[in-house]
């Protein structure tokens, strides 16, 4: 049986390309990966007029079949065939944007080159039209040579007759073109012809209304611009421990009622206290931080999907030329204060190797959402609850401190960086600056509901494995009376392993311990520190409150300052490294970053504690 | 083609008045970098086009945005002092 017809989904960005494939597919979209490269293959289900299904494939959104960014390299290679793990589509669907036809028909041009079947969807008529521009879509299907079709994506409009055209020309039976023509490379041919065709296309264009660039005049102002930009980021980060407070003591309360209602079923022993100890209070003090990860990336979502990210970009711009990087590296920097994961993915939309490279590089070091249960537990035992200043509690201040440590951190590396191993001339800043526009409810909680199901996923797996096996590893041997648990297990002998290494900048043997489990991911650190405590002392306090008196208990001051120092720097996620290591194709960047971010940690928390110790604290 | 319109009076995006609206006279090709031209090609830059300044550069030199055709555009300030602008008729 023939495989159901692919159909691909291009356009250039900014044409409303992910809302029609919303729109198309429904919530049966498959998120996956191209072998080799980072970037996301988005896949759904639809089924044309007649019944037959077909698989929808959205593609990155490109420029031009000249990639100049790895993103564009995998429309390119899909749309000739060549892309390892996809086969040759059946047919195209363009999406254009009505009111940039000049500039989008170029690419539909080139598309239409290739010689697959192609349906334009010619998408965001209702802007067009409020615009002031008003087209005749017969005579643009004339000049193409082409089927047209007027849409409007985010209102479903139009999506019926888009689904009949496409159905004539992935004709049952038809012959497969099993190779696409060339590419026509020639862009200044290709756009002078897409502005005679937008010409003739075009039946009358009035002044339209220019709210953009009046939003524009405060959102890029010298001065209203940046305050703007403050005050959002500000709003941002507040909302991620106000708004989650409520959310946070829910999942507390399930997590409290299920380790209750297993512990209850169960009889006293292993199984039971590798269920309520182990796995439960493991997974359990990572799944709390849900919530704060959910409400960062619904900011990072609504404001790329406004079109005020790039705004954000160009006001950054001048600030980071001065380190070499441009404000294009903004955008994945903000993103990997989620988790550098998207964050270094996001950066293959820079055209420049080099800055590229050093964004990746310092991606790390912005604060990520992973890092948060470890700085909130520490804070919260060994910072006193006090006001500093009306209204800024001690607490907050050194969290905040933490925050902006990062950043100085990452800026400095980068300036370094781009002095040695990443030297070269610096990038240009070239950004389509798209049309703000109100973010779609549904686009939004897509994207969160894809996050959530990843988050949840690493909870559910890795992490759960993690501290399953190191609940065994620190549950055995059993020590005898008089003796702590922690230290005779064998899980403590490894951790004597490491604290020879990391006695010398204050770390203790339960440091030591959780440093391991904390590479599979950071939050693991809490875990492993739970488990730990619960293993000593199954009969104490449950859950956070257990880690926050104990850690309170057993570590000096300096101690839990070098430790917050170390998570500030240490390079300590595997799935960042595994990530860097397959969008650098090979080990020497993974290693480099490692080695360097590995020694920043080491001595910058070797400084603190002794700093620290000094100053007797 | 009298002297008088072979040569008009331009100045560069960067300097442009900003929303007063001209047209692309001519693009010092030269002085950009092979990718950075192709991507100006890309945003629908070329002789002719109708492009206005948005937001200028500042006194600390960051980037321009413009108006290339009926898209806006983030540029640097030698890049867009690189494209000369002949005033609408």
């Amino acid at each position: 049986m023939n495989p159901v017809p692919l159909i691909a989904l291009v356009g250039n960005p900014n044409a409303g390309k992910s809302a029609l494939f919303n729109a198309l597919t429904g919530a049966r979209q498959k998120v996956g990966n191209y072998p080799g490269v980072t970037v996301e293959r988005h896949a759904g289900r639809m089924a044309l007029p007649d019944g037959r299904p077909v698989e929808l494939l959205d593609l990155p959104g490109a420029y031009s079949l000249d990639p100049s960014s790895p993103d564009e390299a995998v429309t390119r290679d899909v749309l000739i065939g060549k892309q390892e793990g996809e086969r040759l589509p059946d047919a195209i669907i363009v999406v254009v944007d009505a009111s940039n036809l000049d500039n989008h028909l170029r690419f539909t041009l080139q598309l239409i080159a290739l010689g697959l079947p192609i349906v334009v969807a010619l998408n965001m008529i209702d802007l067009a039209e409020r615009d002031g521009l008003k087209l005749d879509y017969l005579a643009l299907e004339g000049e193409l040579g082409v089927p047209v079709v007027p849409t409007v994506a985010v209102r479903k409009r139009g999506l019926d007759q888009l689904r009949e055209r496409l159905g004539e020309v992935v004709r049952e039976g038809a012959t497969r073109i099993e190779k696409g023509a060339g590419v026509q490379h020639d862009i200044v041919v290709l756009q002078r012809r897409a502005r005679q065709i937008a010409l003739a296309a075009t039946v009358s264009e009035t002044a339209g209304r220019r709210w953009t660039h009046r939003i524009d005049a405060v959102a890029l102002h010298p001065v209203a611009g940046p305050v703007l930009l403050l005050t959002l980021l500000f709003v941002m980060f507040q909302a991620v421990f106000a708004w989650s407070e409520a959310p946070i003591g829910w999942i507390e309360t399930l997590m409290g009622w299920l380790s209750g209602a297993v512990g209850g079923a169960l009889p006293q022993g292993f199984i039971r206290s590798f269920l309520v100890d182990g796995l439960i209070a493991g997974v359990g003090a990572v799944v709390v931080f849900l919530p704060q990860i959910l409400i960062l990336f619904t900011f990072i979502l609504v404001l790329e999907a406004s079109g005020y990210m790039v705004r954000a970009a160009f006001l950054m711009d001048r600030l980071m030329a001065s380190v070499g990087l441009s404000g294009r590296a903004f955008i994945p920097l903000l993103s990997s204060f989620a988790c550098a994961v998207p964050g270094i993915m996001a950066t293959r939309t820079i055209s420049d190797e080099k800055e590229r490279l050093t964004t990746i590089l310092i991606a790390p070091l912005t604060t990520c959402s992973a890092r948060l249960p470890v700085y909130t537990i520490v804070i919260g035992a060994v910072i006193p609850n006090a006001s500093v200043l009306p209204g800024v509690g001690m607490q907050g201040l050194v969290l905040f401190g933490l925050y902006v440590l990062g950043v100085i951190g990452a800026f400095l590396a980068a300036l370094l960086l781009r002095r040695t191993v990443t030297k070269g001339a610096t990038s240009g800043f070239m950004m389509e600056m798209p049309k703000y526009q109100a973010p779609r409810l549904r686009d939004v909680a897509l994207g969160l509901l894809q996050r959530a199901e990843i988050f949840l996923k690493r909870a559910g797996t890795t992490i759960a494995l993690t501290v399953a096996i190191l609940w065994v590893l620190a549950s055995y041997p059993v020590a005898g009376p008089g003796q702590k648990q922690s230290e005779v297990s064998i899980a403590g002998h490894i951790a004597s392993g490491i604290e020879v290494v990391v006695k010398p900048i204050g770390f203790n043997h339960d440091i030591a311990l959780a440093l391991l489990p904390a590479m599979a991911a950071r939050e693991a650190a809490v875990a492993a520190i739970g488990t730990v405590y619960a293993v000593d002392d199954p009969d104490g306090d449950r859950g956070q409150d257990r880690i926050r008196s104990q850690i309170g208990a057993r570590w000096s001051l300096p101690t839990a300052l070098a430790f917050l120092m170390w998570f500030v720097f240490a390079p300590q996620c595997i799935s960042t490294i595994a990530v860097t290591r397959r969008e650098t194709n090979g080990w020497k960047w993974p290693a480099f970053m490692i080695g360097y971010l590995f020694a920043l940690a080491y001595v910058a928390a070797g400084l603190t504690f002794w700093t620290a110790t000094a100053m007797g604290l | 083609m009298n002297l008088a319109t072979a040569i008009p009076l331009t100045t560069a995006l960067a300097r442009l008045t900003p929303l007063r609206p001209g047209t692309v006279a001519s693009v010092d090709w030269k002085s950009l970098t092979a990718p950075e031209a192709r991507r100006l090609r890309e945003l629908g830059l070329d002789e002719g086009v109708e492009v206005e300044l948005i937001k200028g550069s500042g006194i600390l030199g960051g980037p321009v945005a413009c108006r290339i055709g009926r898209m806006t555009v983030a540029l640097r300030r030698h890049v867009a002092g690189a494209i000369h602008v002949s005033p609408l008729a």
